[in-house]
């Protein structure tokens, strides 16, 4: 832990989104929680994961932090000063990479600094240290195209990490990549995350996943989207997959996130309106002209 | 369009000859073969009406005396720069017309309607109206060009810069990019393989319109030589020029097929972004 320990650098206060949704058998707009009084103190420098079903409002929490989207009630601050739009100090690293397929690797890892107006010469040093820093060195000149799923998710990360955000917004980065790709890029996570010392949120399904990365692990609960548990990891780093999974401190800590996901005393969600699709098109950030 | 070639044996040498050869056979073996047919079969009488049916070395025997007497570079440089000048001045039109509609909704919405009924209004139906309007001169055939080619740009360019993909747009506002830069860094370089699409077609369509309204009423160009031609019963000299002309569009969108590959070799339909 870096020297700032204890320092609150995120606070989310009472977090509420809502979404209305047509509902397909009354054709009536119908109010969808999707958070619902979200509250999370975090620390600079601290690794958060959170897992949760379906629906439980994960990356609308994400977008929210990002600043893409307003949330209908609560607040956030960062460093102590309230989120209002996006902004160079979060970076977003998203599922579907969302690299830009006109520029090659070198050009996406310098489109933060280009929006930061860096000079052309120092943006080159800079991109070239976050492009070596994900194992892309040799790579520069590739277009997406020419990458593997893997390597698109690297350059992502790199471009996030580029502009030197303080926080990390990072949703479901490696539910695309196959399995093998996925441990690789989680030990490289883990380095980077080791060196760089950023505050992360990491929204993930894999109980796995959250427990091997994470310093607190938050579980949800669906409809509306509540923080069920925060689970401290206090699993010693550095941490790498092959040293982490054979633990047995590992093992019951997953086990005990799993219960809690699966505890029956949570009223079951109400069938209807709230399915995935809807919520991600519900979610859907664009400015209107665009579309 | 990155497509994947299939090697045998990377380690094989290639013969160059071979490789080259084997191009230019597939490139115009086709071509050839028609020609050859055709020359055949004029010149054992296969058709009803000989001389409306002249062998192909005739016809290059014509466009070669064209091509001496100085006509057919006239004519081509008259029709070059009528379909030029109407290319252009239709591609100025649109492009920033088509960025303006497809970025503003309200605008684009409200405008939609007026464009479908316009864009569906055949262009050569329209001459008569350009010259009435323009007189039978060089503005009237200029005009009728930029109106033919608008269309396709236009609804190109603006379809281009609809389906800017959100994700793209989701991470450039995250990464703080205002409405201005949003549309210089996303959404342009995103629309700019559906507008060149456009501008292909657009390049095509400037020649197509150009010969009809060349012959609907000029005195020069190479539509207007070839109605000449038709209407005096020089039928190898009217092949010649129609000759000329499918050289014409057919090199013109060869050479655009070529910069649009160059130019997006990052586009891949296959993959996602």
């Amino acid at each position: 832990m870096s020297v700032n320990e204890g320092k609150e650098k995120i606070a989310l206060r009472n977090l509420r989104q809502i979404y209305y949704i047509r509902n397909q058998q009354t054709k009536r707009l119908e109010e969808f929680v999707a958070l619902e009084d979200f509250s999370l103190s975090i620390e600079e420098g601290t690794f958060i994961a959170i897992v949760g079903p379906s629906g439980c409002g994960k990356s609308t929490l994400l977008d929210i932090v990002a600043g893409l989207t307003r949330s209908k009630g609560g607040s956030i601050e960062i460093d102590g000063e309230k989120v209002t739009g996006p902004s160079l100090n979060r970076g977003l690293i998203m599922q579907g990479y969302a690299l830009f397929p006109w520029r090659n690797v070198r050009k996406n890892v310098e489109y933060g600094l280009e929006v930061k107006r860096v000079p052309k010469a120092e943006r080159k040093a800079i991109s070239q240290k976050y492009i070596d820093l994900v194992d892309l060195s040799g790579f520069e000149e590739r277009y997406p195209n020419e990458l593997s799923g893997g390597m698109r998710q690297r350059v992502a990360i790199a471009r996030a990490l580029a502009y030197d955000p303080q926080v990390l917004l990072m949703d479901e980065p490696f539910a695309a990549v196959d399995a093998q790709t996925r441990e690789t890029m989680q030990d490289e996570l883990l380095r980077i995350y080791a060196k760089t010392e950023k505050t992360i949120i990491f929204v993930t399904h894999s109980i796995e996943e959250a427990v091997l990365l994470a310093d607190r692990v938050v579980v949800m609960t669906p409809r509306p989207g509540r923080i069920r548990e925060v689970v401290d990891i206090t699993l010693p780093r550095p941490r790498f997959n092959a040293d982490v999974r054979v633990s047995a401190d590992y093992g019951v800590l997953v086990q005990r996130i799993w219960e809690l996901l699966h505890e029956p005393d949570v009223a079951p969600a109400p069938a209807g309106p709230g399915e995935d699709g809807v919520i991600d098109i519900a979610d859907e950030i664009l400015p209107s002209a665009v579309l | 369009m990155a497509k994947k070639e299939i090697i045998k044996d990377p380690t094989a040498k290639k013969n160059i000859f071979l490789v080259v050869s084997r191009r230019v056979f597939f490139a115009s073996a086709s071509i050839l073969a028609f020609l050859i047919l055709w020359e055949v079969a004029a010149r054992l009488k296969l058709v009803s009406v000989p001389a409306f049916f002249p062998p192909i070395s005739k016809i290059f025997g014509a466009l070669a005396s064209e091509a001496e007497k100085g006509y057919l570079w006239k004519n081509l440089f008259i029709s070059l720069r009528r379909s030029l000048l109407g290319f252009f001045i239709g591609l100025l039109v649109a492009i920033p017309l088509g960025l303006l509609v497809g970025w503003f909704k309200t605008f684009g919405d409200l405008l939609n309607p007026l464009l479908q009924v316009f864009r569906n209004l055949p262009t050569l139906a329209l001459l008569p109206v350009f010259v009435m309007f323009f007189g039978i001169g060089e503005v009237s055939k200029v005009s009728v060009i930029v109106w033919g080619v608008l269309w396709y740009t236009l609804l190109n360019t603006i379809s281009g810069v609809r389906s800017v993909d959100p994700q793209l747009v989701k991470a450039a506002r995250s990464m703080g990019t205002g409405n201005l830069r949003l549309f210089g860094y996303v959404v342009l370089p995103a629309a700019l393989p559906f507008i060149f699409t456009g501008v292909r077609i657009s390049a095509t369509v400037s020649i197509l319109i150009l010969i009809a309204a060349e012959m609907m009423g000029a005195s020069t160009g190479i539509g207007y030589a070839m109605f000449f031609y038709q209407a005096n019963f020089l039928i190898p000299e009217m092949f010649a020029y129609i000759i000329v002309m499918a050289v014409l569009g057919t090199g013109l969108n060869f050479i655009l097929e070529h910069i649009e590959k160059i130019s997006f070799r990052w586009r891949d339909d296959a993959g996602t972004t």
